[in-house]
């Protein structure tokens, strides 16, 4: 299955957060291997260059490294890896509460409301 | 950066004029490096199938030039040069195989190996004749031809046109899949949404002029849409 990409935004930027995802989500393992830029390309149905220029990226922020020999793995450093989640995390927060508070609600309605609807036992 | 050219097409001043008043290519300087996949986009009548007629040494320019890997288009650069034309020239009534045995005679940088194993995975038999097949296999046998060119530059002159989307999903794979670092592949078409993922940067022509060449991220980077959306708009009526 082709990847599901946007039409607004660059490729790559799409790709990097794609592959970050699935690192910080765990389904590429700290230490594990990644496929080759040419198998993912041809997984996510994009150019092998735009595919490269994403794990170029990946790599500036060092959450993937590459060796010479051995292909790619994701960094060993979950430390790294649990910062990005969390930074992805208060993104995703961040949005939550600016769309909550233009539908009108106030900061203590919407503490009331995540308790309400979304109890941390029931889940 | 060293010594190595990285540029593939160079094309200089290039014009063909059928008369004075039909001018199909109009004065393209234009240099392409290796290793990209490249849209050539335009509305109907803009001249891309004239420039791809002589990018491939089928027409020949009024006026400018065109060098791919250092080669002035001609007999030499031909051999390097892969074409799948918007309409076929091969004979229903051949079989696959037989086709195949025109392509190791025609070219050398041909791999019947490669060809055969691709037909292979599609599970087409290289002993049917290639009328029998669906408008979708047809265009894929096509394709299996000239992407098993070893080539410097693949020319796809309307490639998706007229197949379903799964036949579409298959054919650009087999473009991705077969990408090399040394070769660069330029598809015309209309249909941009349909390919945009696959390209690398796309060259929009109209009126035979060369309006836009840059890439898909620089497009979407500073015009927030997708080439498609740009497209329409530049050439909006």
């Amino acid at each position: 299955m082709a990847w599901e990409l946007d039409n607004d935004r660059p490729i790559y930027a799409q790709l990097v957060d794609r592959i970050q995802m699935q690192i910080v989500s765990g389904y590429y393992q700290p230490g594990g291997k990644l496929p080759s830029v040419r198998e993912l390309a041809a997984e996510a149905a994009v150019n092998p260059n735009t595919m490269q220029k994403a794990f170029v990226e990946l790599e500036r922020s060092g959450l993937i490294i590459t060796q010479r020999t051995n292909g790619r793995n994701v960094t060993e450093d979950t430390e790294l890896i649990a910062n990005i989640k969390e930074g992805m995390a208060r993104e995703h927060m961040n949005l939550f509460f600016s769309k909550m508070k233009e539908l009108g609600y106030a900061d203590g309605e919407i503490r009331a409301l995540i308790d309400r609807e979304a109890p941390l036992d029931n889940r | 950066m060293g010594i190595v050219m990285n540029e593939l097409v160079e094309i200089v001043g290039l014009t063909k004029a059928y008369d004075a008043r039909h001018v199909a290519v109009n004065n393209i300087t234009l240099t392409l490096p290796k290793g990209k996949i490249v849209g050539l986009l335009g509305p109907n009548g803009s001249g891309k199938t004239t420039l791809i007629k002589m990018l491939n040494g089928l027409l020949t320019p009024t006026q400018g030039s065109i060098m791919i890997n250092g080669r002035y288009v001609g007999v030499e650069s031909k051999a390097h040069v892969a074409y799948l034309p918007d309409r076929t020239y091969l004979s229903g009534n051949q079989k696959i195989c037989e086709i195949l045995d025109y392509f190791v005679d025609f070219y050398e940088d041909f791999s019947r190996e490669k060809a055969e194993e691709m037909l292979r995975n599609l599970n087409i038999d290289p002993e049917t004749k290639l009328k029998t097949l669906s408008k979708g296999n047809k265009e894929k046998v096509q394709l299996i031809l000239v992407m098993s060119r070893n080539a410097d530059l693949y020319v796809l002159d309307e490639p998706i046109a007229g197949v379903d989307p799964a036949a579409r999903d298959y054919i650009l794979r087999t473009i991705i899949n077969n990408y090399n670092p040394d070769a660069t592949v330029i598809i015309s078409t209309h249909l941009i949404g349909d390919i945009e993922q696959v390209l690398d940067e796309v060259i929009f022509m109209r009126y035979g002029h060369l309006v836009l060449y840059t890439s898909v991220d620089n497009i979407r980077e500073q015009h927030g849409k997708s080439v498609d959306a740009y497209f329409r708009e530049v050439f909006a009526c």
